[in-house]
């Protein structure tokens, strides 16, 4: 058996080995690598940021699970920041399924450690789950209050100020929505086609190069684009001076270029080795 | 009336759910908002049985049954037990409720097993899409080799790598993405759009009733 | 080297690691806790259902609510207990009226929206417009798009064969399809190597303290 053949059936635990060591060392040793900002993230980044002075707030939901933690999270803890350090009210949504409640839970506790003079009930509102998916989206237009009468905490709110004053999308400047499915094509059906509520979107990567003909329309204000999406508004985030505390998705972009380089690799090497095994094999 | 009745209701709701959307009228506006922010949403609070009745007769079978693995539904069991009474235990006054918020906290279980949990399990990916690259990801056909090659521009292009090599290859990757890539997409977006809008018309009309189940 | 002392972080570290055994092979650690995620994810909807939804929208209007209307609730409370039936046998059947009815509802209001989402705005979108040519780069760039959109869609057209000038069109559509399916494979790459690197971070931070 040639060389081509033993690697071509090499145990894939070995593959794994080279990929484990490929993510760790960049995270060790940091590349220090810049991050490039893209017209979507930069459009998303200033529609919030003119927000500032406006009696509008941004509604950030987390239609997520910890399956996508890592891409999505340090996207909603960035635009909470954002909000608090511009004092753009912001009503953080825990989504459409439940788990996104703990997520939306954590980036808050995440996000307000650098705000010490921001007042729950005043700058910020969590609200918790109620099932109904899309329903849930057209409620929203309807009545806050009538669609959960509770925040996340139990307090009424019609008590709260933030929520007293803002009850549906007319006082809502934007919806940013972090999702890894196609829940951002709820929010531009439901929210934005019947209610005319701008929308902005998080997503993985793996959903980020479908959205482009909603970017393409405008139904889609701007867009962060997987673990990417997250580190380009952590670096505008750092640009315009608002503390961001630890830059996870910053310091995950070096092992991410040594993995794709290792990725491509991989290919190139595994096509090689195919096309000589094969005209090996044609020639015998 | 088993079979008929469900059909007849929901081409009902469906017709009448349509056409308010055309329809200005208070009316029309307060049953909508009727509809969708008290009744629908009061309904699926219910249809969360369906899923707990599929997990507990999975696993209740396996036990009862002792199939290979049975302990492991015993573990299932058990998490559910923890999370509820993480949930409701700390609401019972005394020292049994502060145990519970001290020591089985639900924001605890959450972040520190549920999440770590499931984030590990979906970043197994990781290694088993590494292993595809140099097993499956071949170059067979004009059209394989085009894919392959636009990923791997892609794949350069969106890390700071990638800009360090050429800085040119940012805005190339964004061209790819914003024109060709976003013209296939929307071709697709618009036949599954009206893919899902012959379904949503087939369930209205009753032709599609998988939803329904068997009689 | 500043190893958390935390307990939680603990759980979390040897949990993650349990997950990760499976790389090696399938063995009882990894079922151990891939079913304990299984039940802390139903007992966590189960919990947030009832604080969050089942107390404020059903039992405090009811309960504690003043307006008369309030008991039309009941209605669709009692259309939502007949999903009950799915755990008899012999009543079963009863829950196909409170699907019917939510399906009929929340299909019939997904209709109309569909069309102006996906199919009146994404056709507007690809219209060439006077402002699409501001600078001839530009202009071509979008008659690249334009092409692309009318030849993707043709290569779904199956209701005729592939032949000729529709044919052409197709092959034409193959191209731009695997474009779009070469960008969205090296997003999903990316995707996935950012969940891993999370997890790292996780534990080489969080657990570990040896990165910043």
């Amino acid at each position: 058996m040639g060389f081509w053949d033993r690697f071509l059936k090499i145990d894939r635990r070995w593959v794994f080995l080279i990929v484990w060591i490929a993510v760790v060392i960049p995270l060790l040793k940091p590349l220090g690598l810049p991050t490039h900002i893209t017209p979507p993230v930069k459009k998303l980044y200033d529609y919030i940021d003119k927000m500032e002075g406006e009696d509008k707030a941004v509604f950030l939901s987390f239609d997520f699970d910890p399956s996508t933690m890592p891409e999505l999270l340090p996207m909603g803890v960035a635009v909470i920041r954002h909000c608090f350090a511009k004092k753009i009210p912001i009503i953080v949504y825990g989504g459409l399924y439940p788990q996104g409640v703990g997520m939306a839970k954590m980036a808050i506790d995440m996000a307000k450690t650098d705000f010490p003079d921001i007042k729950y009930g005043r700058d910020y509102v969590f609200l918790g789950y109620v099932p109904g998916l899309y329903l849930v989206i057209l409620s929203i237009g309807e009545s806050i209050q009538g669609t959960f009468g509770n925040d996340y905490f139990g307090n009424r709110l019609d008590t709260l100020p933030l929520t007293m004053s803002i009850d549906n999308y007319e006082k809502i400047g934007i919806v940013v929505d972090l999702s890894g499915g196609d829940i951002p094509t709820w929010w531009v059906a439901f929210a934005y086609q019947r209610y005319g509520c701008r929308i902005g979107c998080g997503t993985t990567a793996v959903s980020a190069a479908q959205y482009y003909p909603y970017l393409q329309t405008g139904q889609f204000v701007g867009m962060l684009g997987g673990l990417k999406g997250a580190a380009e508004y952590e670096e505008l985030l750092v640009r315009n001076g608002i503390p961001t505390g630890r830059r996870t998705a910053t310091i995950g972009m070096d092992a991410q270029s040594v993995v794709h380089l290792l990725i491509i690799l991989l290919i190139i090497l595994g096509n090689i080795g195919y096309f000589y095994v094969r005209r090996r094999e044609r020639r015998a | 009336m088993r079979r008929t009745l469900p059909l007849v209701i929901a081409f009902i709701m469906g017709f009448v759910m349509m056409i308010q959307y055309f329809i200005p009228h208070p009316m029309s506006q307060k049953f909508y908002k009727i509809m969708v922010q008290q009744w629908l949403i009061i309904i699926s609070i219910f249809f969360y049985v369906f899923a707990w009745r599929s997990f507990g007769i999975y696993h209740i079978n396996k036990i009862k049954r002792r199939k290979e693995g049975w302990w492991a539904s015993v573990v299932a069991f058990v998490g559910v037990f923890l999370m509820l009474l993480s949930g409701f235990g700390d609401r019972i006054p005394g020292a049994f409720g502060h145990f519970i918020y001290k020591y089985f906290n639900f924001d605890d279980l959450y972040n520190y097993m549920f999440a770590p949990l499931q984030a590990t399990m979906f970043s197994l990916l990781a290694f088993f899409i590494a292993s595809a690259a140099f097993r499956a990801f071949k170059a067979r056909t004009m059209e394989a080799t085009l894919l392959l090659v636009t990923a791997t521009i892609v794949m350069l292009g969106r890390v700071p790598l990638g800009a360090s090599l050429w800085k040119g290859l940012p805005k190339v990757v964004e061209w790819i993405l914003m024109y060709p890539n976003m013209a296939a997409q929307r071709g697709i977006m618009i036949g599954v759009g009206l893919g899902s809008i012959a379904t949503s018309l087939k369930i209205i009309l009753g032709i599609e009733r998988s939803y329904l189940g068997g009689d | 080297m500043h190893i958390s002392t935390n307990p939680w972080v603990w759980i979390a570290a040897i949990l993650t690691l349990a997950i990760y055994s499976f790389l090696y092979k399938d063995n009882p650690f990894y079922k151990f806790a891939e079913h304990l995620f299984m039940g802390l994810g139903i007992g966590y909807g189960a919990v947030l259902l009832w604080y969050n939804s089942i107390i404020p929208r059903l039992w405090n209007p009811l309960a504690h609510g003043t307006s008369p209307t309030r008991f039309f609730l009941l209605i669709p409370i009692a259309l939502g207990l007949l999903s009950l039936g799915i755990f008899s046998r012999r009543y079963s059947w009863l829950i196909k009226y409170p699907l019917a009815f939510y399906m009929g509802a929340v299909t019939g209001l997904s209709v109309p929206v569909a069309f102006e989402a996906n199919i009146f705005e994404q056709a507007q979108g690809t219209i060439l417009k006077h402002s699409m040519f501001s600078n001839p780069w530009l202009g071509i760039s979008n008659i690249i798009m334009f092409i692309g959109v009318i030849t993707t869609i043709t290569y779904f057209y199956f209701s005729k064969q592939h032949r000729g000038l529709l044919g052409k069109s197709a092959r034409v559509g193959i191209v731009y399809i695997m474009l779009a399916f070469g960008a969205s494979f090296g997003y999903t790459v990316m995707a996935r190597i950012s969940l891993l690197i999370g997890r790292m971070q996780f534990l080489l931070h969080d657990w570990l303290g040896i990165i910043k």
